[in-house]
């Protein structure tokens, strides 16, 4: 708490005395030679240390895939955990040079804040888990519920909004910490837990017995989380946006980082222009020629980031969805590379 | 002879440059300067500087709607509320802790201070561990321990603890009966009222008793009885009304009532356990300041042991004691603050958390916190220098 109070006040203090030019965080970057990158305190799936200490996670994925189109090197990228309630003061005060950390893309935050949101990693939305036990099967049969949320979130809000809208009375219980939320909700102190319907799925895989406790299936908002960038720097607000586009363009077309080597013989100019071959649509971002091969090549395509990390086939069990590429009836959907 | 006389007294006259009086105000001017040029260049830089970043700036905020909720406030607020409000609620919320706790802990310090000086080994003994274990163990740690107990030694909801059928302790916190005066209960009010003053003038006839009579009048048990008694019989007499709203279980909680949260109960008490270690150490010193001559000297007037420590010791260790004492009445306001890390909605989970991460206005509200919190101490600070002024040693 303590340190909560010292990051906010130092933010504070270093936006009265810094005097550095926001412009140039990719000169900065290359000249530090890594890229620091703003996640969550630990959601699994998205970003938590795995058993070597090494940080993985959706979010990870992408700061990797950042630091591959630079450095081509996945692992120049150093971490920062960040509360909700942190992060944006750590965005504007130049400690972080992104932040890849859940965060919902709403109009205020990308108007006020003087942010920019590249684009949507993760298609969310809000939902609520209870215990089996409790019967509950909809959130309409939450009246008098004791609410677990952390605060600062959009969910914060969200929450006031349903239950507002659906003329239900509950008491919200907001923690600062993600894990204080957590540990209230299975104390007993709350009924309810709620936050973007992955997020419980990641906190609920962490649960001695998972099977507990019910994820309802009713979604109340639109969550789409997004890397963020400091508004201002258009250089690097496109490597940021571009890394994102390149990562969907590659699963369109077919690229994994198994393939990737057999395909930078393809006969598709589209596959061609991506891969570097034809053209050299890196310079204009300020990188190599191949960067989007370099991506590809040591992160993957977003499929393979997605299920690697968050799949059917790890610990949270999610399906695609509306995260599906765009051909398949989902949402990621990237401008192609001409 | 006069004129002679003064032009000894006149220091010689130094030349401007060395004059120790222009020369202090020229320092002084200058440290002022130097102290205002600081400001002006960290106003302006921040300003640019927000600019900068583009970010809005500005404290308009207050009048935009909050749409975020609160689980304890002590005026009406809802997600339609204004971040104003917000601001209210969360300013009463840490005012309430800390007046709460600030009474509670002087009124255990002061006990478990003159119990380390008791002569009874076991309880003095036991004082002394209760101090040295608490006051060397962080206050954050303690809280999120007193915070656990209550979640986990507390049963859940449908366990509750149930008394009189109508105070009820769970993990959720305390509900008790919440009462509903009607408008004939304002006459217990006056009569409270009439007994308050009844109290005063009783204290003012006791003292002039004793000082015409010698026999002494006990005021303390008098006006306790006359404070009670008198809106009692009102009551009875004006009907008997009032009805309570008891909690009840409905659905996941107790509705109804008035409910102190957990996250309440939790920074409450670790508030008051850890000061009232501080404040014990302090009344401690305080009492051993002053002199043993003091003690006999009361001894030797044929006092009894409370008369001796309510009229002669305790008056003369106050004066030690207040300046201290007034540094944990700050303490413990500025640790309340440590509110947000369990939950509790005081003025920095509520303001410095909530509301500046949904405007986003970092400096104008981590400003204006450290504003409240300097104001509170202030006012303190104020009120406890004019106490002690009061009880100074007057002399003679």
């Amino acid at each position: 708490m303590k340190n909560k109070i010292v990051t906010i006040a130092l933010s504070a203090a270093m936006g009265l005395m810094a005097t550095t030019a926001m412009a140039g965080t990719l000169e900065d970057v290359v000249a530090k030679g890594y890229v620091q990158c703003g996640v969550t305190t630990g959601v699994a799936g998205f970003a938590l240390p795995d058993a070597d200490n090494n940080w993985a996670g959706l979010d990870v994925d992408y700061c990797k895939a950042l630091a591959s189109a630079i450095f081509n090197d996945p692992d120049a990228v150093r971490y920062t955990p960040l509360n909700s309630s942190e992060r944006f003061a750590a965005m504007s005060s130049g400690e972080v040079d992104l932040l890849s950390r859940v965060t919902t893309w709403t109009m205020s935050r990308d108007t006020q804040l003087g942010m920019n949101f590249t684009g949507t990693m993760f298609y969310d939305g809000q939902g609520f888990m209870v215990r089996k036990d409790s019967g509950i099967t909809s959130p309409a049969e939450l009246s008098g519920a004791a609410v677990c949320i952390q605060t600062g979130t959009t969910t914060e809000l969200n929450a006031a909004d349903y239950f507002a809208a659906n003329n239900l009375d509950y008491n919200p219980v907001v923690f600062v910490d993600r894990d204080e939320v957590v540990k209230a909700y299975q104390d007993g102190r709350c009924d309810v837990y709620t936050t973007d319907a992955s997020g419980l799925a990641a906190n609920r895989s962490g649960f001695a017995d998972p099977s507990a406790h019910v994820i309802l299936d009713e979604i109340i908002s639109k969550e789409p989380l997004a890397p963020v960038v400091r508004q201002g720097d258009d250089t690097w607000f496109n490597i940021a946006r571009w890394t994102y586009f390149a990562l969907v363009n590659a699963e369109e077309l077919g690229i994994t980082s198994a393939n990737v080597d057999e395909m930078l013989g393809s006969d598709n100019p589209s596959v061609k222009r991506l891969l570097g071959v034809e053209g050299d649509f890196g310079a204009s971002l300020g990188l190599s020629k191949d960067w989007a091969y370099q991506i590809v090549k040591n992160v993957g395509n977003y499929g393979e980031i997605f299920e690697r990390n968050v799949g059917v086939n790890t610990p949270l069990g999610l399906e695609r969805g509306v995260n599906a590429l765009w051909t398949n009836g989902g949402l990621q959907y990237a401008p192609p590379i001409r | 002879m006069a004129d002679l006389r003064n032009n000894h007294n006149l220091a010689p006259k130094p030349s401007f440059f060395n004059d120790p009086k222009i020369r202090s105000i020229f320092y002084q001017l200058v440290v002022m300067a130097v102290i205002i040029a600081f400001v002006y260049v960290v106003a302006t830089n921040t300003a640019a500087n927000l600019a900068a970043q583009n970010k809005s700036t500005g404290f308009d905020f207050f009048l935009q709607p909050a749409s975020f909720d609160i689980n304890f406030t002590l005026i009406p607020f809802d997600r339609t509320s204004y971040y104003w409000e917000a601001f209210v609620v969360g300013m009463l919320n840490t005012l309430l802790v800390s007046v709460i706790g600030v009474i509670f802990a002087t009124l255990l310090g002061f006990m478990l201070g003159i119990a380390r000086l008791s002569n009874n080994w076991i309880i003095a003994k036991l004082a002394m561990v209760y101090v040295e274990i608490i006051r060397n163990i962080p206050l954050l740690l303690q809280l999120f321990f007193w915070y656990t107990v209550v979640l986990k030694a507390m049963p859940g909801v449908k366990n509750s603890f149930e008394w009189f059928g109508g105070f009820v302790l769970n993990n959720r916190g305390f509900s008790f009966p919440k009462p509903m005066p009607d408008e004939t209960f304002n006459l217990v009010f006056i009569a409270f009222f009439i007994a308050v003053i009844g109290a005063f003038a009783l204290k003012y006839w006791a003292r002039k008793r004793l000082e015409q009579t010698g026999n002494r009048f006990p005021v303390f048990w008098a006006s306790i009885g006359l404070l009670i008694a008198f809106p009692v019989v009102v009551w009875l007499i004006s009907g008997a009304n009032l009805a309570f709203e008891t909690p009840e279980l409905k659905g996941f909680n107790y509705k109804g009532g008035l409910t102190l949260p957990s996250e309440f109960l939790a920074l409450v008490f670790g508030l008051i356990i850890y000061t009232t270690a501080f404040i014990a150490e302090i009344v401690r010193s305080g009492i051993v300041a002053v002199d043993k001559g003091q003690t006999e000297a009361a001894q030797s007037l044929g006092l009894k042991d409370g008369d001796r420590l309510r009229l002669v010791i305790i008056p003369q260790a106050m004066r030690v004691i207040i300046p201290p004492l007034t540094s944990q009445f700050l303490n413990l306001t500025k640790n309340s603050s440590l509110a947000a890390a369990i939950g509790y909605p005081d003025l920095v989970s509520v303001f410095m958390q909530t509301t500046l991460n949904q405007t986003g206005r970092a400096v104008e509200i981590v400003f204006i916190t450290m504003m409240v919190y300097l104001t509170l101490s202030l006012i303190t600070s104020v009120f406890m220098n004019w106490y002690n002024a009061r009880v100074a040693m007057v002399e003679r």
